[in-house]
């Protein structure tokens, strides 16, 4: 009862400070699962939810779904907050857990290849479907556990990764190196994320334009994992590839839609993913206001 | 499932402290040194421009829609901090004084593309490079802002930024 009162609390205030800030163009890539070497514009919220479609062999496909709250702390700090949630058809509609991510840059200044330090905290349970990142010897055969099952056995984990990403003439390539560790005594588990992508067109056009080929990013991702500590490697794992697509409108909104397709047997076949965001200008001014009560 | 809410209850409450603590730290820091658009060490990061990159030219500095597609992009990406006529703003130094405007266009492309991190500008190599020239552009354009006496009522122009009210730089 206590989680759904701080639940509505944090929407009300939300809400609140939809209703009077000013939003901007976002310039946000299309990726899902990598990460660029970008973080937030500092004192910005970006409100995402995000879903994925999956099939399922020898079971019930399935439904996931994440809200995601993304605030610039500061120009080198950007952290996040989500909630995840799944449906498995025919069988029951659950929330799945929390994440709190956070990354760091840690170079002051632009280079070729730009290092991003990534933390995050995970307090999860089994039945996490959203896919959210490859790792260890994850396949498509665990998800075959029934939510009143799976529900019951929760996680608290630990994931790391060193993003390094680079932009070059238009063009951003990024390669995500991931390590998470299960705070009881399961082993580090490894995995990778790749992700190039590109505005249709470089230049701005000058005049506003919600269809102006400036504002679609395409781009392709590939993601999987990589083993653990004691069976590093392929074997066992599962892998996607995923072209991906965003449309930053003038407005704050961005849309993004990729199918993903597994790439071997251990894989989910088909993993249909979108989402839509809004960015929100000056959200930390605002709430500084709200409880100072200045303007 | 006791654990299960402890856990939430402690990330949660985290999460809205550090979001709070945030805010109210970045406040601070805009109180001071950043917002002051007299402070000459607010320019200070666009002298840091090495040779080369002062040296590039701005590829679009004669292309007709480089101003027009500038001044959207300012309004998106710069106005909030700079304020809607460039004029400075709730973060931001003014970008209408000499120290800028008389700036090599390399070297107002090397800040935007490096940001100053430090303090709370963004890195802005996700704009393409021609958009980053366009915004030089459109930044070279708008020249010193007017002194006191140019602003009369008699004197007073339509503001250059995107939005039309200049009253909150005033």
């Amino acid at each position: 009862m206590l989680i759904f009162r701080g639940l509505s609390l944090v929407f009300v205030l939300v809400l609140t400070v939809f209703s009077f800030a000013a939003t901007t163009q976002a310039q946000e890539n299309p990726y899902f699962v990598a990460y660029d070497h970008y973080l937030e514009e500092p004192g910005n919220l970006e409100i995402e939810y995000f879903s994925t479609f999956g099939t399922q062999r020898g079971g019930n496909d399935f439904h996931s779904y994440w809200i995601e709250f993304e605030y610039g702390a500061t120009a080198w700090w950007t952290t996040e907050f989500y909630f995840d949630g799944q449906t498995t058809f025919g069988d029951s509609t659950i929330f799945t857990g929390i994440r709190w991510e956070n990354r760091f840059r840690p170079l002051q200044r632009e280079h070729f290849i730009n290092p991003i330090l990534y933390v995050e905290y995970e307090h999860k349970s089994s039945a996490d479907k959203i896919l959210k990142e490859g790792e260890g010897h994850d396949v498509e055969a665990d998800f075959l556990t029934p939510n009143s099952v799976a529900r019951q056995e929760i996680s608290n984990e630990m994931e790391l990764k060193l993003i390094l990403s680079s932009t070059f003439k238009g063009w951003n390539f990024t390669q995500n190196t991931l390590a998470a560790k299960n705070l009881s005594n399961d082993p580090w588990e490894f995995g990778y994320a790749l992700g190039a992508s590109r505005p249709l067109a470089l230049k701005a056009s000058a005049k506003r334009c919600a269809l102006c080929l400036q504002n679609f990013i395409a781009g392709i991702e590939m993601y999987g994992g990589l083993g653990d500590r004691y069976h590093f490697g392929l074997h066992d794992t599962s892998h996607y590839l995923a072209p991906a697509f965003g449309w930053n409108l003038p407005s704050g909104w961005t849309l993004r839609i990729s199918p993903g397709f597994g790439l071997n047997d251990n894989s989910h076949q088909f993993l249909l993913r979108w989402g839509v965001s809004r960015e929100i200008n000056g959200f930390g001014s605002i709430v500084s206001q709200l409880f100072r009560g200045h303007r | 499932m006791t654990n299960h809410r402890a856990g939430f209850l402690i990330s949660f409450l985290l999460m809205t402290g550090l979001l709070l603590s945030s805010a109210f730290g970045q406040e601070n820091t805009n109180s001071t040194s950043i917002q002051k658009p007299d402070d000459e060490s607010v320019y200070a990061e666009i002298m840091k421009a090495p040779e080369k990159a002062r040296n590039k030219r701005n590829p679009l500095a004669k292309d007709p829609d480089a101003v027009g597609a500038g001044r959207i992009l300012f309004g998106y990406r710069c106005a909030e901090c700079h304020g809607d006529n460039a004029e400075g703003g709730k973060k931001g130094p003014s970008l209408r004084v000499n120290e800028i405007q008389d700036a090599e266009a390399g070297a107002i492309f090397w800040v935007l593309t490096n940001g100053v991190v430090r303090k709370g500008m963004p890195v802005w190599s996700k704009l393409p490079e021609p958009q980053r020239w366009q915004l030089v552009t459109f930044i070279k354009s708008l020249g010193l802002a007017p002194t006191k006496s140019e602003t009369s009522p008699a004197n007073s122009r339509p503001p250059l930024g995107v939005k039309d009210s200049t009253s909150r730089h005033r």
